[in-house]
């Protein structure tokens, strides 16, 4: 049969009302990715005229004010818009059903649900970032949010607010899909780890995310009565307000980089040709991280006039909340280790992630320790720091696994060159930009100012110059898998020689995913002799 | 009676109804921490302002509370009550139990306004129409601020709950339930008595604080 005919998920309906009304999981995952990756360049348009501005001491590109607002817009759209969703709505919403042999999420029309809720809320957040924005910061920090700021907080907030529905909808959707609709013999521990990482995910996200909600609505109560709920002149407490922010949005770290280190566990065994090492201790470092994750958040609050004791016992779950990741680290490295590894372009991303992960997991250990971090809060140290976990780690696995799954999504093969090429710019241009904020951070640069003194220049315009870097190997996977939609060779149902599930139907699947559901009767990365055969054949 | 068939994504019923009810409590564990972050603030300040709390809270009309909590004790009740016909094929009981509960439920706002209400007149509610004795007045505007957002929130689910057990009713009606097929009036029931225990903890924080040992 000609594979033209061959009926798929893309090609079985092309009106807008079966996509715009679809509960297919993978058209639910294509209408998320097409809308992170707008939010995505948003945000990045709001850093590129960050990074412009920081080229000179001077603060002669955008005033003050407006800088405010920058940074508030990059932060706001990256974390909520972008890290948040990222995985979990696209790769996560697409791959799985297809890797545990199920034919849906269990709550086909709550997917679809959830997406309209995202729409709303970016729609929301984006009309009050674009009629004067907020100068708060993501974090709405009180009572300057409440009392002072004269941006639009409540509109915005009421976005995230909205945004969180979606998030939680997704998280129930995934708990549920992964309990209970698993092909038969796929016990927990046959499991991929990227479902594993995703169950974690899911557990944060509907445990942290109400939280988030609930603060946000007091934010927006407080500002339009008046009333001093974090207003210390009213008798209200602005710590109260950190405790709960952070108590989501500690966690909310753990949602953005959890997916990542699912992704890259993918990624090192299938391209490594091996089992992954230690499986059982990646699968229950995910499920680790996600609840120690939830007793670390004072960790951001050190400075804050919090108890001595608090901070102490702060600092120690956060060094403690540092074993498992590491352990997954040690683990991904073991299973390099005599497999046969190829460098294709998931890999080079995926080792680029174990490199630039490994970087902001030390100096988050830096920021743990109490005297270190009194020493360096607020300054570039702490930015480099998440930007090396959430930039480094959380969007490098997430272009890994987008071109991993590119050709089971499209049915088409990238051109590899431009990929790995992408890959390596990506990987320095990030270097280039975040490493000089680590020494700026040391020599004292406080994070959120638009001028700077002349001295620190050099470290500046070395990370201006990385931006235009990164920012052009970002640009550059847009052009070349947009043109691999349409001219990319055909991939075929398992172009890497993968073992997981989801190769084992056609690319793109069919609308219901499996011909017959499958029946398992091995664990995910059983790379036999013969499997690295074919693969040396290839 | 018609058959009923699981849905595309499900091999089985049961599979589909243990997803359904699965699915409902993840709900209720979001919900509670939604309800939870709310309820911390409230304890906070409670600590650090325990005489304007107990000021303020001897303001509420317990009288109302206390009827109120009887009514959506009761009502929740007649869901568990109505589940239980459902599931032994008595459609029509079933659907007038909910209707009861439905009715109950609707009381119950019906009487959280007219308390709002006074409350309004006695100038309790936060706002520059906000009026207390001034020597508690700052906790008790904060206490006031909780109360008008804790019912407020919980008022909204009650609302939503209404609509659920309404169009369950129906359903119910033209018997859709039966032994093998019961995932939506069980899941509805679970929903309810959320909204219900919620409830019995709210009314503890609200009405007692002050009227202890007294």
């Amino acid at each position: 049969m000609n594979p033209r005919q061959e009926l798929n998920y893309l090609n079985c309906e092309h009106t807008l009302r079966s996509w715009f009304l679809t509960t297919d999981h993978k058209r639910v995952a294509i209408l998320f990715a097409a809308t992170i990756t707008m939010f995505f360049f948003i945000g990045g348009g709001a850093a590129t005229l960050i990074r412009l501005e920081l080229a000179t001491p001077q603060g002669d590109l955008v005033s003050s004010d407006v800088y405010n607002r920058l940074f508030s817009m990059h932060g706001i759209v990256m974390v909520w818009f972008f890290l948040i969703p990222s995985i979990p709505t696209t790769l996560g919403n697409f791959m799985v059903p297809l890797m545990i042999g199920a034919r849906d999420l269990a709550f086909p029309r709550l997917n679809l649900t959830s997406w309209y809720l995202f729409l709303l809320g970016g729609a929301v957040t984006l009309y009050a970032l674009f009629i004067g924005g907020v100068d708060t910061g993501w974090t709405f920090y009180t009572p300057f949010s409440t009392m002072y700021s004269n941006g639009h907080v409540i509109l915005a907030a009421v976005g995230v607010f909205i945004a969180g529905f979606s998030s939680i909808l997704t998280g129930l959707n995934f708990i549920v899909t992964i309990h209970r609709l698993r092909a038969p013999g796929l016990t927990w521990y046959r499991l991929p780890i990227f479902i594993w990482s995703l169950y974690a995910t899911s557990i944060i996200l509907v445990l942290a995310t109400p939280v988030l909600a609930m603060t946000l609505l007091l934010i927006s109560l407080e500002r339009f009565f008046g009333i001093g709920i974090f207003d210390p002149n009213l008798g209200g407490d602005p710590l109260l307000f950190q405790h709960l922010f952070w108590f989501y949005s500690h966690p909310a770290v753990y949602i953005m980089i959890l997916p990542g280190m699912g992704m890259v566990s993918e990624l090192v065994t299938c391209f490594s040709r091996k089992n992954l090492f230690g499986y059982k201790f990646v699968a229950w470092c995910s499920i680790a991280i996600a609840g120690i994750g939830f007793l670390v958040w004072g960790h951001h609050m050190f400075v804050t006039g919090q108890s001595v004791f608090a901070a102490l016992v702060f600092s120690f779950m956060s060094f403690i909340v540092a074993v498992p990741s590491a352990i997954k680290v040690f683990n991904w490295t073991a299973t390099l280790h005599k497999g046969w590894v190829s460098y294709d372009a998931p890999m080079l991303y995926a080792l680029g992630f174990i490199g630039l992960f490994t970087i902001g997991g030390l100096t988050g250990l830096f920021l743990a320790a109490l005297a270190f971090d009194v020493f360096v809060t607020d300054t570039y140290f702490v930015v480099a720091h998440f930007h090396y976990i959430m930039v480094g780690g959380m969007v490098t696995a997430y272009f890994g696994g987008l071109h991993y799954w590119w050709p089971k999504i499209t049915g088409r093969m990238y051109p590899d060159y431009w990929a790995r090429a992408a890959a390596i710019l990506i990987f320095f241009g990030f270097n280039m930009t975040f490493f000089p904020q680590f020494v700026l951070g040391i020599l004292g640069m406080p994070r959120r100012y638009h001028t700077y003194d002349p001295a620190l220049q050099v470290w500046n315009v070395l990370s201006s110059a990385g931006a235009s870097v990164l920012a052009v190997a970002y640009l550059l996977p847009l052009l070349y898998l947009g043109w691999s939609l349409f001219c990319g060779r055909r991939a075929g149902p398992n172009p890497w020689n993968a073992t997981g599930l989801e190769w084992q139907t056609s690319s793109p699947p069919p609308k219901h995913n499996f011909p017959q559901t499958p029946r398992v009767q091995r664990g995910p990365y059983v790379y036999t002799p013969e499997a690295v055969a074919v693969a040396q054949n290839a | 009676m018609h058959e009923a068939h699981p849905a595309f994504q499900y091999a089985t019923l049961p599979q589909q109804h243990d997803a359904a009810q699965l699915g409902m409590w993840t709900f209720l564990a979001t919900e509670v921490l939604f309800f939870g972050g709310l309820i911390v603030g409230y304890f906070v300040y409670r600590f650090g302002y325990p005489a304007d709390f107990a000021a303020a809270g001897r303001h509420t009309k317990i009288a109302i509370g206390a009827i109120n909590t009887g009514f959506l004790l009761t009502s929740s009740f007649l869901v568990a009550w109505a589940v239980t016909a459902a599931k032994l094929d008595l459609g029509r009981v079933a659907a007038w139990l909910l209707v009861l509960a439905t009715l109950l439920g609707a009381i119950f706002l019906v009487l959280k306004g007219y308390e709002y209400l006074q409350e309004f007149h006695e100038r309790l509610v936060p706002g520059r129409n906000f009026q207390f004795d001034a020597a508690h007045a700052r906790g008790a505007l904060l206490f006031f601020m909780f109360y008008f957002a804790v019912t407020g929130l919980h008022a909204l689910h009650v609302a939503i709950g209404l609509i659920v057990l309404l169009a369950i009713a129906a359903r119910a009606r033209q018997g859709a339930y039966s032994l093998q097929y019961h995932a939506p009036i069980t899941v509805a029931g679970l929903y309810w008595h959320f909204v219900d225990v919620v409830w019995v903890f709210l009314f503890a924080l609200i009405y007692l604080p002050g009227r202890s040992g007294e």
